[in-house]
């Protein structure tokens, strides 16, 4: 099913290796994101599969055909771009109809199309305004229409949001969304904002220094981060310092508190420093709060966040956050309370590097 | 209270009142003098005659082929000029090319007048160094062509060495603000190279390539120290026309040149308020 | 990629040569003033020729005036623009640029007019008039390129702020003007001055028809009736527009790297 292939793609810009053997398949019609800081070489794996930038060694295929010798304009992909890159010269509708006319279809063909992609993006009442008369929510959801009016076998979104306010960052991803499931369309979606990712993807790729971390749906990366970048780069994320006591019934301590661990240790051996990691959210201190498994300690910090309330308790050498959700009748811990902080064993996390 | 609110008006509008008094003085009332004046005869009867008069045939020829003369060194300079800006913006040429031209231009278009005169007659005049190697050469009798550097066409190619540094000049940060982003879009898009120029990048920069012409167009129709050097008064252009006319009233008639000048004024006007309505449209897009 | 690098080297190639050749060409033909070898006789005739000396000296003496007085026309307009009277500015900005659109000849021409021997203020009645009047009318020449640069600068340091500042420390408008101001856009100052300078070294058209004895008509004078010197003239008024264009730029590149003053 895998329609759009990344086999052991390398990029070098002279000595500098920025994109280190990726290798990926993407089924037809998934939306993968791309997750990772800048520099990590997300764009520069989204600029190749454009055909902007060659591969230094590699292979990419689409729909089982290499794309070795294509220049981009003969590869049938559309591309939306973070500053816009709206033609300023044209349109609304103009800018929609580009693709269609370069391809010399007819013009009553590319009219309906035009029609059919401002009803998309609802902006039919818009298209004769020019790009300098729009706000930037609108140009991206023009450049949206502008990529998808040539039906591409695969869209490519390059960081679509990042220049946008935070409000209209969160309508137009679900657009995006909505978008792409309506039309089946094979996507491929770079940002640096996990928030983004998780919410509008069916898989992630989690990239560091030009490798992927991790791949999997939002909710293994978010749930079971296997590497400390991914724990840390995700979400926000309690990375505890444990000793192992009894590798064989999984015993660890934390500041003198034991604790079973429900997964393997592996090769772990007793008096071994390993790292594990806990959701803010995974834990609760109410009374009569479920859990298998209590760390006790000393509150250090209390800050109000609005919907929730993240408190700092220290347990041993490890400082561990945990939120509470915010309610009219919530007394919440004062600086120097000692607190129980309870929580199911499962959501502790080993974090082998 | 209104009193103060008065005087400290009065204040302010006296801080610029030397601006205003000078520019009154040395700009506008002499030009303004000579327009009221193409629209009198000599004894102060208003007449239409001064302007009916620009058609007498020499008058006529002398804007005729200064509008040439301006006109081919300003498309001359403007294809030039915006190849060199495109090789140095968008060509991939190293960047100490770019800040050598840059600095050079910025010299050479303030490189002319009576000098430049002399640069060219030294090269391209009869016993120039361009004229002599060709003829020592190649055996090439650059005269015997019908070319001389007193002419159309010479003074065509001597105000271009101007011409085509200014536009340089104006029009590289125009081409500097061409985003990656819309090559890479019509790419993407499916267009190819001759597309992209056609449908987006020419139509973008179309203002600026067009106002900065017409800037040329004015810069070159004013001048006259360098035809002046370069061709006496030999070649009738409008400005050396005018230069004899103050000198010796050569028409016979002060209103007359008053009318010529106006005539200079209308022209190099109507291009510079073009070019500014084509900037501001260029801006718009240049976001 | 590749054709595109060809055409950028064959467009830069053409701009080179178009540049180039002039200029060797007129260097070359300077030094053929001796039969049959090159020398440097052409510009020892110039620099020995008492009318170069005094033309020169008199064209740099109308530039430095042009300057100064330029400046103390323009630098306290721009600022109390800046600081009272900022709904006039485009009116002040499109009078600045007129003198790009009147030619210089009809500028001139309506001095003749009106400030002639017959008029209510005949400058042109003695000489001293007269210098005053070509001074003037550099100034005029020279406001496009001054008040950009002024103003480009003033922009830069927020003028009213400054202002604000020094007065709540006392000072009074002089001082604010020439300690505070002054100093602080003295690299548009320097940048109007470069140009300036160039302009009024090289003017022929205005000095010409007010008959004053300036380089620019000297120029034209030894282009008609000299075969080598002209050339020699050639390259050393381009020298000048050259140094000047580079100090220019020299203080723009140096005002840019410079910390921002507050």
């Amino acid at each position: 099913m895998s329609f759009l292939t990344l086999t052991n793609i390398q990029k070098s810009f002279g000595p500098v290796q920025v994109v280190k053997d990726f290798n990926m398949t993407i089924d037809k019609g998934e939306f993968v994101s791309f997750l990772g800081p800048s520099g990590c070489g997300k764009t520069t794996i989204l600029r190749m599969i454009a055909g902007f930038e060659t591969p230094s060694g590699g292979k990419i295929e689409i729909g089982g055909k290499s794309q070795a010798n294509l220049k981009p304009n003969q590869r049938n992909i559309g591309m939306v771009f973070q500053a816009y890159a709206l033609f300023p010269n044209m349109n609304v509708a103009e800018n929609v109809a580009f693709g269609l006319k370069v391809a010399g279809k007819p013009k009553s063909e590319i009219d309906a199309r035009v029609k059919e992609m401002l009803g998309l993006i609802k902006l039919d009442h818009l298209s004769e305004r020019y790009p300098y008369q729009m706000s930037g929510g609108q140009q991206q959801r023009v450049a949206l229409a502008r990529a998808l009016a040539p039906k591409p076998q695969v869209l490519l979104l390059d960081e679509p949001l990042s220049a946008l306010d935070a409000k209209i960052r969160v309508s137009l991803r679900e657009e995006i969304r909505m978008i792409q499931q309506q039309l089946g369309i094979t996507t491929v979606f770079v940002t640096h904002d996990q928030e983004e990712a998780l919410s509008i993807s069916d898989r992630i790729v989690v990239m560091n220094a030009g490798r992927a971390d991790q791949v999997g749906t939002p909710y293994e990366i978010y749930n079971r981060p296997t590497t400390r970048f991914v724990a840390s780069f995700v979400g926000t994320l309690n990375l505890i310092e444990a000793k192992v006591v009894d590798p064989a019934s999984n015993r660890i301590t934390i500041g003198n508190q034991g604790i079973t661990l429900r997964e393997p240790l592996g090769t772990a051996k007793a008096g071994d420093t390993i790292s594990l990691a806990l959701r803010p959210e995974a834990g609760s201190i109410a009374e009569g709060a479920k859990g298998d498994t209590a760390l006790t300690g000393e509150v250090t910090s209390s800050n109000f966040l609005g919907s929730v309330i993240r408190t700092r308790m220290k347990v041993g050498d490890s400082v561990i956050s945990f939120d509470m959700f915010n309610s009219p009748g919530l007394v919440p811990p004062a600086v120097g309370d000692v607190v129980t902080l309870r929580f199911t064993a499962s959501d502790l996390l080993i974090i082998r590097e | 209270m209104s009193t103060l609110i008065d005087r400290r008006k009065v204040v302010d509008w006296l801080g610029i009142a030397p601006f205003m008094i000078f520019a009154l003085m040395f700009l506008i009332l002499p030009t303004l003098y000579l327009v009221t004046g193409a629209f009198f005869t000599p004894d102060g009867q208003f007449t239409f005659k001064n302007l009916a008069d620009l058609t007498h045939p020499s008058i006529m020829s002398a804007y005729w082929i200064s509008i040439k003369v301006s006109v081919a060194s300003s498309i001359g300079g403007a294809l030039i000029g915006f190849f060199l800006a495109w090789a140095i913006t968008l060509g991939g040429l190293p960047s100490w090319i770019r800040s050598g031209l840059l600095t050079f231009s910025g010299v050479a278009s303030n490189f002319a007048g009576v000098p430049l005169a002399f640069a060219f007659i030294a090269t391209l005049g009869r016993t120039g160094l361009v004229t002599v190697l060709l003829r020592d050469i190649f055996g090439f009798n650059l005269y015997s062509t019908g070319f001389n550097l007193l002419s159309f066409f010479g003074l065509t190619i001597t105000y271009m060495f101007f011409q085509i540094p200014l536009m340089v000049l104006i029009l590289t940060p125009a081409l500097d603000g061409m985003k990656k982003e819309w090559r890479e879009a019509s790419e993407i898009l499916g267009a190819s190279t001759w597309q992209y120029w056609r449908m987006v990048a020419l139509p973008i920069l179309w203002p600026s390539v067009m106002g900065t012409t017409l800037l040329l167009f004015a810069n070159a129709f004013g001048a006259i120290a360098t035809a002046y050097a370069l061709t006496g008064a030999s070649l009738n252009i409008v400005p050396i026309l005018l230069y004899a006319q103050i000198r010796g009233d050569v028409l016979h008639n002060p209103n007359l040149g008053y009318a010529l000048a106006l005539g200079m004024i209308v022209i190099t006007g109507a291009s510079n308020i073009l070019y500014i309505w084509l900037r501001s449209r260029a801006e718009r897009w240049q976001k | 990629m590749k054709t595109n690098r060809l055409l950028a080297w064959i467009a830069l190639a053409i701009g080179v040569i178009y540049f180039v050749v002039p200029l060797l060409g007129t260097f070359e033909f300077s030094l053929r003033m001796r039969r049959g070898e090159y020398s440097f006789d052409a510009y020892q005739s110039v620099f020995s020729d008492m009318q170069f000396r005094e033309t020169f000296g008199y064209s740099m003496m109308m530039a430095l005036l042009t300057i100064v007085f330029g400046m103390l026309l323009i630098v306290p307009t721009a600022y109390w623009v800046r600081l009272r009277l900022p709904q006039v500015r485009p009116v002040i900005e499109f009078i600045t640029l007129l003198p790009l659109v009147i030619p210089a000849i009809v500028i001139v021409f309506g001095y003749l007019r009106l400030y002639n021997s017959s008029s209510f203020l005949p400058l042109t009645n003695s000489s001293s008039g007269t210098n005053l009047l070509l001074m003037l009318s550099y100034m005029t020449l020279s406001l496009p390129y001054m008040y950009r640069a002024v103003d480009t600068a003033m922009r830069a340091i927020d003028v009213s702020t400054l202002t604000e500042a020094a007065e709540s420390l006392g000072a009074k408008w002089p001082t604010i003007l020439f300690r505070c101001i002054f100093p602080n856009v003295m690299s548009g100052v320097l940048s109007g001055a470069f140009i300036t300078f160039a302009i009024v070294m090289g003017e022929f058209t205005m000095a010409a028809l007010l008959n004053r004895p300036a380089f620019g008509p000297y120029l034209q004078l030894v282009g008609a009736n000299k075969a080598y010197e002209p050339s020699a003239l050639a390259i050393i008024a381009f020298a000048i527009t050259w140094i000047s264009m580079g100090l220019l730029q020299l203080v723009s590149r140096f005002s840019k790297t410079a910390p921002r003053k507050a």
